[in-house]
């Protein structure tokens, strides 16, 4: 067990707690630095993937983690900064400009859907991000002229000042870099007063208020944010997959992205990227295994989605806070050792109240 | 004259999405969550109804066999998964719906004799249709109609009028004090989710013969979202509003407007109303002191 003796300020908001942190994650920034030499091209291009799943769990996770709001639609925003990102680099726009220019649009269109999270909540809000998001779907298959349609839009390679990433390789360190920037961005939102100010609205409202937290300025801004930082996850996965179509951005997909942060670990950071890599592996898993399987199972087409939603369930039931609450756990116990207790992590019996009260 | 016939249908239409609407409303208002598998338990339903007309019994005989089954599976899943998480926030009870809802699609496909293959469920009345004047309605949409406003008043008078229902609504005001009141809330909610999956059985039976029985009927529960919405989410007359305003502005829709916006009117029209009115039409609200 680390004691940690504070002797200044500073260490409470110090991105690194202690050495052991350091070393740590030294190690890891040096494994994926490393990683294009070590991994064949297929390993390489799905750890590119899981890097922006990564980036798109980091968004959400912002908004459904930290601020509390549900969103059932964050693919469309994924699918704004994926677009905008699509026809700007068709026009020759280097990618950094281009990059922040669909940021941005997702971020303005988070605004707009985060109005009426002003004045509803929970589930209502659910309700209305599930709307916003059949509405984008339904204008990328009709306006054909910007989007292609269901026929799908060809996105070129990733550019930017005569440079191209033009190998598995090139793309990954650009994804990386990436998913470095955002990560650090989002842990330094979290350490600044906003992501307090986000922090305090989950845990309640009204103390929120009482606080003197401006609810709705903070909402919004949560709210564009998140889409900002989906919008850039979009932006990487136009270049990935070089073909976008609606069906790539539908309510299945906004579902999936839910799944990742719980079953990651709901309000952590290393939870977006648990959640992002069970997301990548799951499915290849599962094709692995399917052959042993009895036909009637194993070539079922239900085989994936069903296993998507035993593991949601159980996360849900036995381990709240996800992959990464396991972890903690874990480390908690060989930490202790022999003093860990089962009831250490107990969830506090809660009660409901109405929302409809207030 | 057309647009009288545009506005029937889509009032038929519309009662559809208000039956699919009330298992939502039912749960909500005994335990204020959302299940997000509703269209599920439906789906799961109309196979349930579907077997049982397939091993020759008739039709009518499907309905109580199906309400009955279902009930017992709602009953089942509420004491396996939904007692654990009582209590827990809401968001917590929508991703395990929505994980309830990818299972039962899954399995559904593994079972013989279901799959992915699209059924036809042999009503006696299907294929009738009644004319007044130059209007057309089929029987099929009569029954659902029928059935459906005898549903909701029945519902609304067991909330309104039983010590049980107006008991399930202390549950879902404040949990905490419904304990203390001696009020036995886990059993109330095990109830609440057997006439639920009850309800959603005889919704799923009886569109069976409108829409056929395939796995992914249960989607057409994400449009009766909408319909409780814009009636006010705890309310069961506004369910059935809700969706016959959402039917009518739909077909209005799919004939005047172009085409695209009759998918999307729904959720256009549920987008406004959570700007300008978040409690819909009939919803409660009361002020809490601090």
């Amino acid at each position: 067990m680390r004691f940690i003796f504070k002797t200044d300020y500073d260490q409470d908001i110090r991105l690194f707690k202690h050495g052991g942190q350091t070393f740590w994650y030294a190690v890891l920034g040096l494994a994926l630095l490393a990683a294009p030499w070590l991994l064949e091209e297929y390993f390489l291009s799905q750890l590119s993937f899981i890097l922006i799943y990564g980036i798109v769990g980091l968004g959400l996770m912002l908004l459904s983690g930290y601020t509390g709001l549900i969103s059932l639609g964050h693919a469309a925003f994924m699918a704004v900064g994926a677009y905008t990102e699509a026809v700007l680099a068709a026009r020759g726009w280097p990618f950094p400009v281009s990059l922040v220019f669909a940021a941005t649009l997702a971020a303005s269109v988070g605004v707009i859907v985060g109005l009426p999270a002003l004045r509803v909540k929970g589930i209502y809000l659910a309700i209305a991000t599930m709307a916003f998001g059949f509405i984008v779907e339904e204008v990328l298959a009709r306006w054909e002229p910007v989007t292609g349609g269901n026929t799908g839009l060809q996105v070129g390679q990733l550019a930017m000042f005569g440079w191209k990433a033009d190998s598995e390789r090139d793309f990954y360190y650009v994804a990386l870099v990436i998913a470095v920037l955002v990560t650090l961005g989002v842990l330094n939102l979290l350490r600044s007063p906003t992501g307090r100010a986000f922090v305090a609205i989950r845990d309640s409202e009204v103390s929120a208020r009482s606080m003197g937290i401006n609810l709705a300025r903070y909402k919004t801004t949560s709210f564009a944010l998140s889409a900002a930082i989906t919008g850039i996850a979009g932006a990487l996965y136009a270049h990935k997959v070089r073909i976008l179509t609606p069906d790539q951005f539908t309510i299945l997909q906004s579902i999936e992205y839910l799944m990742m942060v719980v079953v990651g670990g709901i309000g952590s950071i290393h939870g977006a990227f648990f959640g992002a890599a069970f997301l990548i592996v799951l499915p290849q898993a599962i094709s692995l295994v399917k052959d042993y399987l009895p036909p009637g199972i194993g070539q079922a087409t239900g085989l994936q989605p069903t296993i998507f939603g035993l593991v949601l369930v159980a996360i849900i039931l036995f381990e709240p806070y996800g992959i990464y609450g396991r972890w903690l756990k874990i480390r908690t116990f060989f930490q202790l050792f022999p003093l860990y207790r089962r009831g250490l992590f107990k969830r506090q019996k809660a009660f409901m109240k109405s929302e409809r009260l207030r | 004259m057309q647009v009288l016939q545009v506005i029937i249908s889509g009032v038929s239409q519309g009662l559809i999405y208000g039956l699919i609407a009330l298992g939502f409303v039912l749960i909500y208002k005994a335990t204020e969550t959302v299940n997000f598998a509703q269209g599920e338990l439906m789906m799961l339903g109309a196979f349930l109804g579907l077997t049982v007309v397939t091993f020759g019994l008739p039709y009518w005989v499907s309905l109580p066999i199906a309400f009955a089954g279902m009930w017992l599976v709602g009953i089942l899943l509420e004491r396996a998964v939904l007692r654990p998480i009582l209590g827990q926030p809401a968001f917590t009870v929508v991703m395990v719906t929505i994980g309830l809802g990818f299972i039962a699609r899954g399995l559904v496909t593994m079972i013989p004799g279901w799959g992915t293959d699209t059924h036809t469920l042999n009503a006696p009345f299907r294929g009738e249709v009644v004319r007044a004047g130059e209007l057309v309605i089929g029987m099929e949409h009569i029954v659902v109609i029928v059935a459906t406003i005898v549903l909701s008043t029945a519902l609304f008078a067991f909330f309104r009028f039983t010590r049980v229902g107006v008991a399930m609504q202390a549950a879902s005001q404040n949990q905490l004090a419904a304990y203390y009141m001696g009020i036995p809330v886990r059993r109330l909610n095990s109830l609440i989710w057997g006439i639920s999956a009850g309800v959603a059985a005889l919704a799923g039976v009886l569109l069976a013969p409108i829409t056929f029985v395939h796995v992914n009927m249960g989607f057409i529960g994400l449009k009766a979202f909408p319909a409780a919405v814009i009636g006010g989410f705890g309310s069961l007359p506004g369910a059935l509003v809700g969706g016959v305003i959402i039917g009518v502005v739909e077909s209005l829709a799919g004939v005047y407007l172009p085409e695209g916006f009759k998918d999307i009117a729904a959720y256009v029209l549920v987008l406004i109303v959570l700007v300008v009115k978040p409690t819909g039409i009939f919803g409660e609200t009361a002020s809490k002191k601090v």
